[in-house]
């Protein structure tokens, strides 16, 4: 029995945190949120840098060859850190070309993708909350018309991977042209959105895309639900230092019973919760017949703990917690983002219902 | 990440099996005998083997095995699923022994330990009086020294086994001038004298696990003290670190839920089965996300305490998430009994561990609010959390050191 992460992983998930610190603290954070693009390229180079572009990929393709669990930790340090950037869109564009791709596809896109060369992201959410590869409706063909929604970074990304209908994946090259972007003016500012409206764009279908498909999404639930861990877990050590020094009667507010006990229903809400994430990521790799379901679970249980966390921090900050100057909201935005993205909780308890044969 | 136990402990797993199936159910003659007398003997043989009363010293009837938490959980899981007698349970085997075998004398040790890992004595627990809960070091039960024997005056309550126990350990006030906690003495009390009188507590289910204890003018030999006069409390807070059961609450939380979803599929909500409907889904799956975060967290606490690390906040937050968990699942139970919740619950002597029929449900929807209070309500546990887990200051009242 080892449940745990190795050393290695251990020093990925601080080297990422150490770099974010340094980097990228909150006041940072916020400017990027408060700017035009809540994108530093400065930023993102760094990790690129450091591999976490192409951690996932295959290293024939100059990836590093690690698996969702070392996404995922990295996922996690970079909710904690709070970094805007495009980390989650070109991680699942990669998987998808990794998992859907022809070895011509593969070898023309992970290489690039993997150095940082090209960013990557997903076009995936429709209308009406479809996330769900089954519910696409976009038809598939060698070109594409239509609209896609909440499509991370949509304007800085030089590839898309699309999901179309009957469950399949299509390349789609900023350079071809044929769409048109605006932003949706997401609430989470650190990660955009935007709409992409297809109007004829040439498209290539990823050759396994369907079979991909499903492996993508899941992926994405564990990434989401650890970077709702990272970011609730802040939450939670902010609202443990602002107890530790603000005072009222003369004593400060960690004294106080009402407190401490909001807090240590926190802790308790979320901190077993990070098993729950490691499990799913390592059942991706190892424990296929688990996978959809654990991810479904994880996502659904992480992002709606991580939430209430982030309400619960407002409320332990008092007034202050309610301004905009307060940090708490960059994380509580950047859950708010966690929870929607790619379908509610509710969404994924259906499905884990489901899955379950209930 | 491994979730296997790897080769060596799967052997190990093997010769457990291997033992079970050679001794449980007892076999040819002993299979004639009392079941008493038959899960005696195999505790002995299993004892023998070095699987059970592990962190006993050999020449107190244990087999004073060196600490391996894989071993013990792959003890315990082999023995649940042959349902063969395990380590005698009870607060005897869970608080007394480990005490005795830090603090007490060897006459003591050798006097008390070995027939209770066998069950041949039982214990009770005079902690908790009337007016002292929390706040415990408060407690007032007086002992007085006269010539060779203690005088024991004072009232216990909440004390689970005092109508069989043979037994108690007991805190009493033995240095009225001391500071509060300095004044207390931990000693050992025969049950069956005429100075003790228990009475059961009935409690809300209409079980009666509790009782209370009258203490007047018991009596014990004056060496029955464990520990020295006035370091009661102390040696009340000694534990034995040897095994920690990691993951057995969680494993309790994972069957009440496979419980509930059984339930969910026997019972109706609008002529059809209650899983099918959307609400119950959903609450189901929510209380799925608590358990296995608390399952899989109890994966991560059994890795770190067999390498000897500490699980920190984690291991605080275990008694809580179950007890959280064993709330969500009985309010869930009761809305899937619909019309059933009207009736009376099966009054339990003991906590129902799975319940199966809607009266046990019923009793585990009360049951559950005695869980949650026992060792320790949740807000003592918030405290033990905020404090000890976060780091957050200590309750400006809480004195825990001097006065009386």
């Amino acid at each position: 029995m080892n449940f745990e992460l190795s050393e290695e992983q251990q020093l990925l998930q601080q080297t990422v945190r150490q770099y974010l610190d340094n980097e990228c603290p909150a006041t940072h954070v916020r400017e990027l949120f408060e700017g035009d693009t809540g994108f530093d390229p400065a930023l993102w180079k760094g990790m690129v840098e450091m591999g976490l572009a192409g951690l996932h990929l295959p290293d024939q393709y100059g990836g590093a060859g690690l698996e969702l669990i070392d996404l995922a930790v990295v996922s996690e340090a970079i909710g904690w850190g709070g970094a805007p950037g495009p980390f989650l869109g070109h991680a699942l564009a990669g998987l998808a070309i990794q998992l859907g791709g022809s070895d011509v596809q593969k070898k023309s896109w992970l290489p690039r993708l993997a150095a940082g060369d090209v960013l990557g992201t997903v076009a995936f959410g429709e209308a009406g909350g479809l996330w769900q590869p089954e519910e696409w409706a976009l038809a598939a063909g060698r070109k594409l018309s239509g609209a896609k929604l909440n499509v991370p970074f949509a304007s800085l990304a030089d590839v898309f991977v699309v999901g179309v209908a009957g469950g399949g994946l299509a390349l789609v090259e900023k350079a071809a042209g044929g769409f048109e972007i605006r932003s949706m003016e997401g609430v989470d500012r650190g990660r955009r959105i935007d709409r992409v409206s297809f109007d004829g764009a040439p498209a290539e279908a990823l050759a396994n895309g369907a079979e991909a498909s499903p492996r993508v999404r899941d992926a994405g639930l564990v990434l989401l639900a650890a970077d709702a861990f990272g970011a609730g877990s802040r939450l939670l050590d902010m609202c443990v230092k602002y107890a530790k020094t603000r005072e009222q009667f003369g004593v400060t507010i960690a004294h106080f019973q009402a407190l401490k006990h909001q807090l240590a229903n926190m802790a308790l809400e979320i901190e077993p919760a990070r098993a729950l994430y490691w499990y799913a990521a390592h059942a991706f790799d190892h424990i296929q017949a688990q996978a959809p379901r654990s991810a479904a679970l994880a996502k659904a249980h992480l992002t709606d703990r991580a939430m209430q966390i982030a309400r619960d921090s407002v409320e332990a900050h008092g007034g202050i917690g309610f301004t905009w100057e307060c940090d708490v909201q960059l994380w509580f935005k950047r859950i708010m983002f966690d929870r929607a993205f790619l379908g509610i909780p509710s969404v994924h308890r259906e499905r884990a219902a489901k899955l379950a044969g209930w | 990440m491994d979730l296997s136990y790897g080769k060596q402990y799967e052997d190990f797993r093997a010769e457990v099996q291997a033992f079970l199936s050679r001794n449980w159910p007892p076999k040819g003659a002993d299979a004639e005998l009392a079941k008493e007398e038959g899960a005696r003997r195999f505790r002995a043989r299993a004892t023998e083997q070095g699987y059970l009363n592990r962190a006993i010293p050999k020449q107190y009837g244990g087999s004073e095995q060196e600490p391996d938490e894989i071993k013990a959980t792959i003890i315990r899981e082999e023995f649940m699923k042959a349902r063969a007698p395990g380590d005698v349970r009870g607060i005897g085997t869970m608080m007394l022994v480990p005490t005795l075998l830090e603090k007490g004398e060897p006459w003591q040790k050798e006097k008390f330990v070995a027939p209770t890992i066998r069950g041949e004595i039982g214990w009770c627990q005079g902690y908790s009086e009337p007016g002292s809960g929390s706040d415990l070091a408060s407690l007032k039960t007086r002992a007085e020294l006269v010539g060779d024997e203690w005088v024991i005056n004072g009232q216990k309550i909440w004390t689970t086994t005092a109508q069989t126990a043979d037994y108690m350990f007991c805190l009493c006030r033995t240095e009225p001038d001391a500071p509060k906690h300095a004044g207390i003495s931990y000693l050992l009390i025969p049950m069956k004298q005429p100075g003790v009188e228990v009475r059961p507590l009935r409690q809300m289910t209409g079980g009666a696990d509790f009782n209370e204890v009258f203490l007047t003018n018991a009596k014990t030999p004056k060496d029955w003290v464990v520990g020295k006069r006035g370091e009661g409390w102390l040696v009340s807070r000694a534990t034995l670190k040897h095994e920690r059961n990691s993951i057995g609450a969680a494993a309790q939380s994972t069957a009440m839920l496979a419980g509930l979803v059984h339930l969910a599929k026997t019972t109706k909500r609008g002529g059809k089965p209650a899983i099918e409907d959307s609400e119950v889904r959903q609450r189901l799956a929510t209380i799925e996300g608590y358990v296995r975060s608390h399952e899989y967290s109890g994966y991560r606490q059994l890795t770190l305490n067999a390498r000897g690390q500490n699980p920190g906040i984690l291991q605080l937050l275990n008694k809580l998430a179950s007890t959280n968990i064993g709330s969500e699942v009985a309010k869930l139970a009761l809305d899937l009994l619909g019309e059933d919740g009207l009736l009376d619950p099966t009054a339990s002597e003991e906590m129902v561990v799975l319940p199966t029929g809607s009266r046990s449900w019923i009793n585990q929807y009360m049951y559950s609010l005695g869980i949650a209070v026992a060792g320790g309500t949740a807000n003592i546990q918030r405290n033990v959390i905020g404090e000890r887990g976060l780091g957050l200051p200590r309750d400006v009242f809480a004195d825990r050191s001097t006065s009386k």
